[in-house]
């Protein structure tokens, strides 16, 4: 282990500490004031009032439920349904006399329905649960009677003393008190709340750091007093009052739960936040919860069925009203046979109104077949079984970081089929962000050979090939993958360059600035050096993948960062073929935020100068430059621009030697800054660290190479062959933009470029103005011009099949997303088959996500990796989190995780259309399903003078959704393929018919409706006509109510089940299992029902064994319905293939014709020859005729 | 940079099956032109000659239909059939004769034809005591059968059969006859097995039926338990439209072609009220049962549909055959964007 250095190094002067310097007389901001009100008592858990605070324990639970709650709770969220309270009410009312079927019969598949939804939630919770005790039971040490002893995490309270050892985790939010080193620093890994896997370092106060062994906590008290619980992982606020001394806390004293603790014996700890209060179950909420336009619609069907149903319903009262009334006439009753004259109010010829208003009710108890109940439960387990099968995808799987697909949310498969438009994010996503310093400036030189993907496509554009393709590009491949062909390539360095490599700087010209430019690579910086203890190799821990790149170029270019201290940095420098190791103390240290967009450090050096190095964007360095005598300011310039264009992400090294009264007035200021314990601490600490970073002297500029993902190109232009619009929202300047957007496919030769820009002359001479007003007002005309033009472009090459590509920049899309303007800028843009947006900040990157999703109405993907892409995934209607370097929390946003970009088009191209066609079709076909069902009671209730009376028996119907026809529809939702995932790829235009909704636009949906109503009627009529008068069997027995009942559920159960067969072209042994199983079932079933004793079956007691069975008209009937409702459907079927066939219907067609070769072990050798033979067969006899 | 060393992370990588990768091995028909007309020729061969069969055993059935509701009713009575037929005092006898168009060989069944009779209606079948047929311990099991229930609303004195249903039981009586020789109507085993044997008991037996104040249809013998009365029986298996015959008995001997039957009818049973018809029915049996025209029909027709579609199919690919792999046909081909 590589800790042993430190453990002897007592710091008395710790940079970063110094900034925290007990200040007592300082004003302690907000502490107190509500949203700052906590008071810990450390070590005093018998203090009074500590014991009134009563803070939560340390047990967390995450589950929905309680065992309490569990049932009321899930049966709520259950009855937020319109369909399951339908339900509810029918059951309720199935205890009247209004029922016109038992009870039981009614309740038992609400029962089945609800049950296995409540199931799947209450497996879900527990599994929660089981985490939770496990969470909750981990052992942690806490100080009790003068020792630390073992304790269970959710026993632990709040001002606790703990100890933690090495690889534990914290188990709640913790005070660093002091560690295993003597000056109280130690380091934390927090992976599991932002996802970085790099160390970050957190230093206990002096005054507490000399607490070292467990006696010396005997006496400890403290109150710490700080804000109130928050999400906020990035912010804490609070003092410690120890030894009648106040102390402003930082995160730098806070350790945080779920963190753990790396590289350190132990440390020591005060509890102050537990259980809910700690900052990650703070920040544990769900993803917001999205709904797909499918269900969506889903909904809209259901209510036209209610309305349906209301209809239907009020239709056969209506009949039924007019003939009870009847029943009555001058005194008189018809229908003797059924006493009207002594009756009830449900048949009273008397009251007819009544009568009919109560069969009303009646009737939608009757016709609920129509709601298909088990839909809801049906469509959630099949896209948890989707979901599987994504989670499971062996080809979405990265290798490298062993991470495979996740889906997060199982409610949006179906959505990723019909995908419009991608916003994705650059940097991670679409590139590697592993960065490779590959070139740079320095004193207006540039250095470094090679050229970079970018470039080439660059050179591939201009038609120029590059001069020496042959090495750059192996040189790049190579030192990706590990292995270079020259020597041994070092991962983040891609630098080759003769010049100045091998310590040949020095015979440079400008010598002591390359010598400068180093050292201020090698300086400033936040990395952490780590030796290898068995190679004695040095590899750092960076914050980010640039700064390692920088130190890594330092270290191979002689100037070796070895070790790091709390005050000083020191480095073994090669001069001359001689190696020196130089110390700089570290005074100083200004750290890189997004805002300002570069980081500073103030170092001594051994001559005792002061220096101030920085590095930064160009974008605010150069305006910090001395304004006197810049030599190369332009020459870098002009280098960073080309940089830019070949795709590089640049920054500017300067520096400034300081003198020391300059500094000691500085530093106070700074200090002050810094100890300031309040909201507007930051702002102050900016406005500081703005008076010393001025003035700099430049000496020259890095390039870095963020590489473009594996299969990044082939992966977008596959999508565009999908016809999906590619936006591209990136940080990046717009030539940096461009190239990369040439280099990934997402601009191709060819492609008109519409670009909007501030950057004219005539914007840039008002900007000079410093008139906001005016400013806003030119920019906004200038906007719309070139929207104006670009819409002339595009209306003018409307017939051509030009493709265009629109560039916007940052600034830009802040005028263009403004109301006004909004309509044209999008029309423009989706116009377009490729958007890139360059210089976009994360809430523009949110702002345009909204705006494509409302203007175009249809489905946008956002896919991102890093914690600015948040705002984008959230509100896209998909968000696709990249699980890559940045940290987990673009993967906490997003509804599907992958670990590459190019997972992407898999997870659209294959498993999207599969979801939304599977999705699609089994929500059709519950529709047909119960339609076809339905109506038939509805058919047979106008030949019942629509008294009420179900044509079947109360459990065949009510088996019907559960057991007879639930199964082969499931088995279509989770397994359907159209065609196989290889010619999905192949085919991406297949894409398309999700895209433009074609399995579930109106007509089809309207008939699949159609075609359950056909069914229904012909199911009925042909029964009804066949059966009405005579015998259906040689020994004369004629056909009564039970056994039409049997007949026509019989004809039922087969049609809809063929019908499935009939509608799928993919059955492996499940489908053919559960299609010819569930048929099979209801035999069974009724054979089993039917030897019941007669009170339980009743109307079905022996019907089959005895009545149906031994009779050829029964089974012929069932041939002969079977075949006339699978008529109209093969037949539309067989014309449309034939005139009008669907995307799928062609390549399947081409691969049944051999025009794709089919894989291996696709079709059993034996049908496929025998459909060949049979096909050559037809192919001759036609031909012939 | 991952420069500390960590424990070898267990991998994440999911495992291979074919189940899980979606690979399993299927078979996937398409509606290749060969297929469409397989289908239709393969459905054609079957249908049209089962539809034949069908009709040619209905044509070997021979049916007689007489209806005689109206034919029965006295002229002095027409339009009046309800007073005719709830009046005690008339005759209620009344004969009929038919032809046999062709030789009919035993059995022959005779049905009672009853038309616009909603048997299926939800109160009539509801309006009964399953329990209380088969099992003498449930004599007082009447709930569902309101309003014939008990005798006068005494609790003590269940109706045995309850409810509408046997209420309601037809009891017009047929006596048929061959020129001076009665037919002999055997009305054994007109019921269904399961029926007599298990639904109704043998130790049930009929009790206060037909007692209150209105008298519904037929009366039974009180000595007789109700496995034993098929007429019952039979009624009380609800017909499932309102249009329906039951069967009445069965002759087991045959009737010649042009023979002459007198049927001498007591037409008891009230239809007139509510406009329905009566009509008796002779018929013999075969394979499908009795005469069914309209099996035979729907077999054929579908059978036609088939062979007419197939023969259209044929024609399409010989006249027109479809360009291998024109992709024209594809909606939207034609814009790749698909906009």
């Amino acid at each position: 282990m590589a800790f042993g250095r430190h453990e002897r190094v007592q710091f008395s002067k710790i940079y970063s500490l110094s900034c925290f310097r007990p200040s007592t007389s300082e004003e302690h901001g907000q502490i107190g004031q509500k949203g700052y009100s906590r008071v810990v008592y450390c070590n005093d858990a018998d203090n009074p009032e500590a014991f009134q605070l009563r803070y939560r324990s340390n047990y967390v639970s995450t589950t929905k439920y309680t065992a309490v709650n569990f049932i009321p709770k899930s049966l709520f969220e259950q009855f937020r349904r319109v369909a399951n309270i339908y339900f509810l009410v029918v059951a309720f009312v199935s205890f009247s006399p209004l029922a016109p079927f038992r009870a039981s019969s009614i309740l038992f598949p609400l029962l089945v329905v609800i049950g296995a939804t409540m199931a799947k939630e209450g497996v879900e919770d527990w599994r929660r649960r089981k985490q939770d005790i496990k969470a909750n039971n981990r052992k942690i040490h806490v100080y009790k009677d003068r020792s630390f002893s073992e304790s269970k995490w959710k026993d632990l309270r709040v001002g606790d003393l703990v100890k933690v050892y090495k690889d534990e985790y914290f188990p709640a939010d913790l005070l660093l008190l002091s560690s295993s080193y003597p000056d109280g620093i130690c380091y934390v890994e927090t992976m599991n709340l932002d996802g970085e896997t790099n160390l970050k370092l957190k230093h206990a106060f002096d005054v507490t750091a000399s607490l070292q062994d467990d006696n010396s906590f005997h006496k400890f008290k403290a109150v710490v007093k700080c804000e109130d619980p928050n999400e906020d992982l990035y912010s804490f606020v609070g003092s410690l009052c120890y030894n009648d001394q106040q102390l402003s806390l930082s995160l730098q004293q806070i350790l945080l739960r779920d963190s753990k603790l790396r590289n350190m014996e132990y440390i020591y700890g005060a509890v102050i936040f537990t259980g809910h209060d700690t900052k990650v179950m703070q920040n544990a909420t769900d993803p917001p919860s999205k709904r797909s336009k499918i269900e969506k619609r889903m909904d809209k069907i259901i209510y036209i069925l209610f309305s349906t149903l209301i209809s239907i319903s009020f239709i056969g009262s209506i009949f039924f009203g007019l003939r009870t009334n009847r029943d009555l006439n001058h005194g008189s009753y018809g229908r003797w046979y059924l006493e009207p004259s002594r009756t009830t109010a449900l048949y009273d010829p008397k009251r007819p109104v009544l009568a009919a208003f109560l069969h009303f009710l009646t009737g939608l108890m009757l016709y609920g077949y129509l709601i298909p109940i088990s839909l809801y439960v049906s469509i959630e387990m099949v896209k948890v079984l989707q979901s599987i099968f994504i989670n499971q995808d062996q080809d979405m799987y990265h290798d490298e970081t062993n991470r495979p697909a996740r889906a997060r949310t199982s409610n949006l498969n179906e959505e990723l089929g019909q995908v419009d438009t991608i916003l994705s994010d650059k940097t991670g996503t679409l590139t590697c962000n592993s960065m490779e310093f590959v070139k740079c400036s320095i004193a207006g030189v540039a250095y470094g050979r090679g050229m970079t993907e970018v470039e080439l496509a660059l050179a591939r554009r201009k038609n120029v090939e590059p001069l020496d393709v042959g090495t750059t590009s192996s040189n790049i491949s190579g030192s990706h993958g590990g292995i270079g062909n020259s020597g041994k390539a070092i991962k983040g360095f891609n630098f080759r360059d003769e010049r100045i490599m091998d310590g040949e700087w020095a015979n440079e010209p400008h010598s002591d600035i390359i010598q400068k430019f180093f050292r201020v690579l090698a300086i400033c910086h936040t990395a952490i050096p780590d030796v290898n203890k068995h190679t004695g190799e040095l590899s750092y821990e960076a914050e980010s993948p640039d700064e390692a790149s920088f130190v890594i170029a330092a270290r191979e270019l002689g100037f070796e960062f070895f070790e790091r201290t709390q005050t000083s940095i020191s480095l073994h420098e090669c001069e001359s073929g001689v190696k020196i190791d130089r110390s700089y103390e570290l005074l100083n240290m200004i750290e890189f935020s997004s805002a300002r967009k570069r980081m500073s450090v103030i170092v001594r050096n051994a001559d005792n100068q002061l220096l101030l190095l920085c590095k930064g964007a160009d974008s605010v360095m150069f305006e910090r430059l001395s304004k006197d005598s810049q030599p190369y300011e332009d020459q870098t310039k002009n280098h960073i621009n080309k940089y830019a264009e070949a795709g590089l992400r640049t920054l500017v090294i300067a520096y400034r030697p300081l003198d020391e009264d300059e500094y000691m007035a500085w530093e106070k200021e700074f200090l002050k800054a810094k100890t300031s314990v309040s909201v507007d601490r930051d702002d102050l600490v900016d406005a500081a660290s703005e008076k010393i970073e001025k003035d700099l002297i430049l000496l020259g500029a890095t390039a870095v190479e963020d590489k473009l993902q594996k299969g990044v190109p082939e992966c977008i232009e596959k999508l565009s062959h999908a016809g999906i619009k590619m936006w591209v929202l990136t940080g990046d300047k717009m030539e940096t933009a461009i190239n990369i957007g040439y280099a990934c496919s997402l601009l191709v030769q060819g492609m008109k470029q519409i670009v909007i820009t501030l950057d004219s002359p005539d914007i840039s001479a008002i900007e000079k103005l410093n008139d906001r007003e005016a400013i806003a007002k030119a920019s906004r005309e200038s906007i719309e011009k070139q929207l104006r033009e670009g819409r002339s472009q595009l209306d003018l090459t409307k017939s051509s099949s030009v493709l265009f590509a629109l560039i916007i920049d940052g600034r830009s899309l802040t005028y263009a997303l403004e109301k006004n303007l909004e309509s044209s800028f999008l029309e423009v843009a989706i116009d377009c088959s490729s958007v890139i947006c360059c210089r976009s900040s994360p809430k523009q990157k949110a702002l345009v996500t909204k705006m494509v999703k409302e203007g175009t109405r249809k489905t946008t993907l956002a896919i991102g990796d890093g914690a600015n892409d948040v705002g984008m995934l959230q509100e896209a209607d998909i968000g696709v989190g990249i699980s890559g370097a940045e940290g987990m929390q673009a993967v906490m946003a997003s509804d599907f995780a992958i670990a590459q970009f190019r997972f992407l088009e898999r997870l659209l191209l294959v498993h999207g259309h599969w979801c939304y066609r599977r999705i699609a079709m089994m929500i059709c076909y519950f529709f047909y399903k119960n339609i076809g069902f339905g109506f038939t009671l509805f058919w047979f209730e106008a030949h019942a003078s629509f008294s009420g009376q179900p044509a079947y028996n109360d459990w065949y119907m009510s088996f019907y959704n559960v057991f007879f026809t639930s199964l082969p529809v499931i088995a279509l939702g989770v397994f359907d393929q159209d065609v196989s995932a290889r010619l999905c790829l192949k085919y991406p235009l297949l894409y398309q018919e999700g895209v433009q909704n074609i399995l579930f636009n109106w007509p089809r949906i309207l008939g699949w409706m159609f075609n359950g109503l056909l069914s229904s009627m012909i199911i009925f009529f042909i029964c009804k006509n066949s059966t009405i008068h005579q015998a259906f069997r040689e020994d004369g027995h004629v056909v009564d109510y039970e056994i039409l009942g049997v007949i026509m559920y019989t004809c039922v159960i087969w049609a809809v089940n063929c019908q499935m067969a009939l509608s799928i072209n993919y059955f492996t042994w499940i489908q053919h299992f559960f299609i010819w199983g569930s048929i099979f079932f209801w035999y069974v079933f009724l054979v089993l029902y039917g030897y019941l004793k007669p009170e339980w079956s009743t109307t079905a007691y022996r019907v089959f064994v005895d009545a149906c069975a031994p009779s050829p008209f029964y089974w012929m009937t069932t041939f002969l319905v079977v075949a006339s409702t699978l008529l109209p459907y093969f037949l539309y079927r067989a014309f449309q293939t034939r005139f009008h066939p669907m995307y799928h219907d062609e390549i399947q067609r081409r691969r049944s014709e051999g025009c794709e070769l089919a894989e291996p072990g696709e079709l059993p050798g034996r049908v496929k020859d025998k459909m060949d033979h049979l096909s050559e067969r037809m192919k001759h006899s036609y031909r012939e005729m | 940079m991952d420069a500390l060393p960590r424990p070898k992370l267990k991998s994440k990588k999911p495992k291979y099956s074919r189940f899980t990768q979606q690979e399993l091995p299927a078979w996937k028909p398409i509606l290749t032109p060969g297929w469409v007309i397989a289908s239709f020729v393969a459905v054609a061969i079957l249908f049209i000659p089962a539809g034949l069969l069908c009709l040619s055993a209905s044509e070997r059935v021979v049916e007689i239909i007489d209806r005689y509701d109206d034919e029965c009713l006295p002229d002095s009575y027409s339009n009046k059939g309800d007073s005719f037929i709830q009046s005690k005092d008339t005759n209620k006898t009344c004969v009929r004769t038919m032809k046999v168009p062709k030789k009919m060989t035993a059995p022959v069944f005779i049905y009672y034809q009853l038309d616009n009779f909603y048997q299926n209606h939800r109160r009539y079948v509801k309006s009964r005591s399953d329990k209380q047929l088969r099992d003498p311990g449930f004599a007082d099991e009447t709930r569902d059968c309101k309003p014939e229930d008990n005798l006068h609303g005494d609790e003590n004195e269940p109706i045995i059969p309850c409810g509408l249903v046997a209420w309601s039981l037809f009891n017009d009586t047929y006596i048929l006859s061959k020129g001076n020789k009665v037919l002999d109507i055997n009305k054994k085993d007109i019921a269904w097995k399961s029926d007599t044997e298990i639904k109704f008991g043998s130790d049930v037996y009929p009790k206060n039926f037909q007692k209150g104040e209105l008298i519904g249809g037929g009366e039974l013998d009180e000595t007789k338990p109700l496995s034993e009365q098929e007429d019952l029986i039979v009624w009380m298996r609800t017909a499932a439209l309102p249009n329906f015959r039951k069967l009445y008995g069965k002759i087991n001997s045959d009737l010649e072609a042009n023979e002459t039957i007198t049927i001498v009818i007591q037409n008891n049973y009230n239809t007139y009220e509510f406009g329905g018809e009566k009509r008796i029915v002779l018929s013999t049996m075969s394979w499908i049962g009795g005469k069914n025209d309209f099996f035979g029909i729907a077999f054929l027709t579908i059978g036609g549909i088939c062979l007419f579609m197939a023969i259209n199919f044929i024609l399409l690919y010989v006249c027109k055959p479809r360009p291998l792999g024109d992709p024209s046909y594809l909606s939207w081909n034609r814009n790749p964007s698909g906009q």
